[in-house]
């Protein structure tokens, strides 16, 4: 195939993916709107009886964690799947298969890893979020979260076709490089975890004011959503999974500045902005571990950590000219 | 409290992990700016654009250093304290950790059954002697990888040390980081040179354009190597919106070592730097540099060389002086624009719609007089001082032509196009040490984050009806541990469920 139709195979199936998505929402909406009542009772009855997430910031007890949630910590509990939100989540696999192949084939088209301007970022970003969402999915049951991932997703994916467009062309000579693909897959692959545990600590915030209300929820879904104990949980493991991988991200990137410009670290706006994410964190599993804040405070310590790397994303290409300001648009 | 109680009270406040978070976040914080304001160390030129549009604002700022954030006595504070905070607070921990990688776990908790996470087996599940029932938990945690104690009617095991080993390991790698990345601003260096195609470089401090040492380096460390630059090529990108960036480049040099070392030849590439004993040579940067030939008055060659125009846009439209002081009667320089594929555009005058040299044209302005070189002043080798100077004509030219000057001052010859690359030459002598340094706070911290802390006990006893009773007892000491299946499989194990 030739560059041209791998670049319109590409551009296809992003539109696809799109498409599927937005049926994705509707069926995760209606799910939550019409039927997440009749599922949401029982478990919310079953978490009231075991005393429900007493305070916020209270330490997590297992008592709590295996009534209320049998798989894991998540609260996918088999009794509120519906059969709605089944066909929305067969959706999610296909939408997402059909967004894998839009990226790969952009890469095939320019002959290249895909993520040379922002319309690829974008694209290869949401990609990733989709995918650890799924893979998450399948350890912990997070089907309650699926609505808060296709939603941004789909924004993502509109801006990128909208705004960020450009046509698959090369690649300046000082991004091809090997470091450069390591430091951006395991950028992306942070990206799609520090996405998630936003979501989750989002969640959190709705959750535990939902709990001192003490009044059951109008549709219903927050009742399927865990605990405010166990997101808070959920949120604080995911990011000390993806902690490492970004500290790794940054390491990678300072091997292909060295390489690139002869030095590893310079202050570029980038480079500053992934630094100050990762302070962020640091502060973020400090405050955690060493001084025991839980709940409210390490939540909001965690969505500032991610308004630094959306700011890095998206921010930083548009606003902070540097060497790295790849964004393809003049 | 004495001056000594007060400096304990301080390093005791330093060293505490509420001090360590508040310090973490005023790191973040401090470097904000840096990323907002331009900053000297990377790019000088957008400091003075921006004074010169600030004129009220901006000296205040430069006082308060934000145009030289990272070197700023301020954000040096905020780390250094930081790092002090770390050393006090690991050595501390690393005393405890050796001790306690060889000590015993602690006794059990005397009452097993107000923990949260705790299963009571009762015979007839249990219909062993207590004895036994510690022997096999013994037995299991051990070959599970706890560190186990055993006592009269207890057995109490701990698993997970290696998280305060990887923890410490990490911390202690930050500490090693920033030697590394301090050994190299103090004893490092770098440097940009300008090399024209067919010139060459050898390294010493005359040679470079600019040079930046470390604070503690020493000129007579500069290894004694040298390079010619024997051809330098770029491509363009032809079509779309990105037309015109370049594709590919890379300059082809040929090198040696020391003076009287045996040459050899490389490519140098962006990403692809040449190393020659812990030196790089790394490509930066490139423009055109027209050959030029320029005769006086008398017909002498007084000018027969490729001279470096500074490329000013996109499409390298480029700009640069010729300067003739040998030419008699009068001495002669000229201002030109050279353009790689010129257009003439009613409007704006000649300017460059692509960067590749597809029908050069050399645009000029031919001046007579003292150039001023004589003045003590140094003069910039881009600029012509025409305050003594007249101008006497304009002219362009494509290769291959001559322009014959007015008043029989002389001739200009465009001979054809050269190129110049410009190299960034750079030693850093901490830069291995950051580098281990850093694989060693990774691996430290998947160490740490990913060894789940857990204690586990069990009691066994015959209570006044004298049946067995096993209690069995688990602790998370962090938020990862999953006690409750560990726990689960202990009870299995133990009542002979599974093994
Ligand atoms: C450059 C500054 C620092 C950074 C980037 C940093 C980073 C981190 C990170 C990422 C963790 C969590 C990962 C792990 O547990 O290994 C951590 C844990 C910890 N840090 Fe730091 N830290 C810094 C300074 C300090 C200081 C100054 C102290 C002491 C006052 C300290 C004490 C600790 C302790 C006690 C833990 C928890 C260990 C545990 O129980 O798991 N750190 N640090």
């Amino acid at each position: 195939m030739s560059s041209q139709s791998w670049a319109s195979l590409s551009n296809q199936c992003i539109y696809a993916a799109m498409f599927v998505y937005t049926l994705v929402m509707i069926a995760f909406a209606y799910d939550l709107a019409f039927i997440g009542r009749r599922g949401g009772t029982k478990s919310r009855s079953e978490l009231v009886s075991v005393g429900g997430h007493s305070a916020v910031g209270a330490h997590q007890t297992s008592g709590e964690l295996s009534v209320a949630i049998p798989a894991g910590v998540g609260a996918d509990d088999p009794s509120v799947r519906t059969r709605v939100g089944n066909i929305g989540h067969s959706l999610f696999i296909l939408g997402f298969g059909l967004q894998a192949i839009g990226v790969l084939s952009r890469g095939l088209a320019a002959s290249r890893a895909p993520w040379g301007n922002m319309y690829e970022f974008s694209i290869t970003a949401s990609l990733s979020v989709v995918g650890i969402y799924l893979l998450l999915n399948r350890k912990f049951g997070l089907r309650w979260m699926g609505i808060f991932v296709v939603i941004p997703v789909l924004l993502a994916l509109g801006l990128a076709v909208t705004v960020l467009y450009v046509d698959a062309g090369q690649l300046v000579p000082a991004l091809r490089s090997f470091w450069l693909l390591i430091h951006v897959s395991a950028a992306m692959i942070s990206f799609g975890l520090f996405t998630t545990s936003a979501i989750v600590s989002t969640l959190y915030f709705i959750k535990s004011a939902y709990e001192k209300t003490g009044k059951p929820s109008r549709t219903g879904f927050l009742d399927r959503v865990p605990s405010a104990g166990a997101l808070d949980n959920l949120g604080y493991r995911l990011v000390a999974f993806v902690f490492p991988l970004w500290t790794f991200a940054v390491i990678a990137g300072a091997i292909w500045a060295e390489n690139a410009w002869g030095r590893y670290w310079g202050w570029d706006p980038k480079e500053t902005w992934a630094f100050i994410t990762w302070v962020i964190y640091a502060g973020y599993l400090h405050a955690r571990v060493t001084v025991g804040w839980k709940g409210r405070k390490s939540a909001i310590i965690a969505l500032v950590g991610y308004s630094s790397l959306i700011f890095n994303f998206i921010g930083v290409n548009i606003w902070l000219p540097g060497l790295h300001s790849y964004s393809g648009l003049s | 409290m004495g001056v000594i109680g007060w400096v304990r009270w301080s390093w005791r406040q330093l060293t505490s992990m509420r001090v360590a978070l508040i310090l973490l976040f005023l790191l973040a914080l401090a470097s904000i700016p840096g990323s907002l304001f331009p900053q000297r160390g990377i790019n000088p030129g957008r400091v003075s654009g921006y004074l010169e549009l600030h004129p009220a604002l901006g000296p205040w700022l430069d006082r308060a250093g934000l145009f030289d954030v990272y070197t700023s006595p301020w954000f040096a504070s905020v780390y250094l304290l930081l790092f002090v905070s770390l050393i006090g607070c690991v050595l501390p921990r690393l005393r405890k950790h050796y001790k306690g990688l060889r000590a015993l776990p602690p006794p059990a908790p005397s009452r097993l059954g107000q923990l949260p996470d705790h299963r009571q087996l009762v015979s007839p599940d249990v219909p062993l002697s207590p004895t036994a029932y510690l022997d096999i938990a013994g037995k299991e945690l051990k070959a599970r990888g706890f560190r186990v104690r055993r006592d009269a009617d207890y057995v109490s095991a701990e698993k997970g040390y290696l998280r305060e080993s990887g923890n410490l390991i990490f911390h202690a790698a930050l500490v090693f980081i920033l030697i590394g990345v301090g050994t190299g601003s103090l004893f490092g260096y770098r440097g940009n040179v300008l090399v024209r195609e067919g010139q060459g470089f050898s390294n010493t401090l005359t040679q470079y354009d600019s040079f930046k040492p470390g604070r503690l380096f020493d000129p007579s460390q500069l290894q004694p190597f040298s390079f010619d630059l024997k051809n330098f090529s770029v491509s363009f990108e032809t079509v779309g919106k990105q037309r015109g960036a370049p594709r590919e480049f890379f300059a082809d040099v040929s090198y040696k070592r020391a003076p009287n070392s045996a040459s050899s030849t490389d490519r140098i590439q962006v990403n692809k730097p040449l190393g020659i004993d812990g030196s790089k040579i790394f490509l930066v940067g490139w423009g055109y540099a027209p050959r030029i030939t320029v005769r006086d008055g008398k017909g002498n060659v007084v000018v027969k060389d490729s001279i470096a125009f500074l490329p000013r846009d996109g499409n390298f439209t480029s700009a640069g002086v010729i300067k003739a002081p040998d030419a008699k009667p009068q001495q002669l320089g000229i201002q030109a624009i050279f353009l790689p594929t010129t257009k003439i555009d009613p409007k704006r005058g000649p300017i460059s719609l692509f960067p590749a040299a597809v029908t050069p044209g050399l645009f000029m302005s031919a001046w007579v007089g003292d150039l001023g070189l004589n003045s003590g002043r140094p003069q910039s080798i881009y600029k012509l001082d025409t305050t003594k100077m007249n101008k006497i004509g304009i002219e362009a030219l494509a290769p291959g032509q001559t322009w014959k000057l007015p008043k029989g001052a002389g001739t200009v010859t465009f001979d054809g196009v050269a190129q110049f690359a410009t190299f960034s030459i750079a030693h850093d002598p901490g830069s291995p040490i950051a580098l281990v340094a850093a694989v060693t706070a990774i691996g430290g911290l998947v160490l740490s984050m990913f060894t789940r802390r857990r204690r586990m006990w069990v009691r066994a006893r015959v209570d006044e009806s004298g049946r067995t009773v096993v209690d069995v007892a688990g602790l998370a000491r962090t938020e990862n541990a999953d006690i409750e299946a560990e726990l689960d499989s202990l009870v299995a194990v133990i009542s002979g469920k599974k093994d």
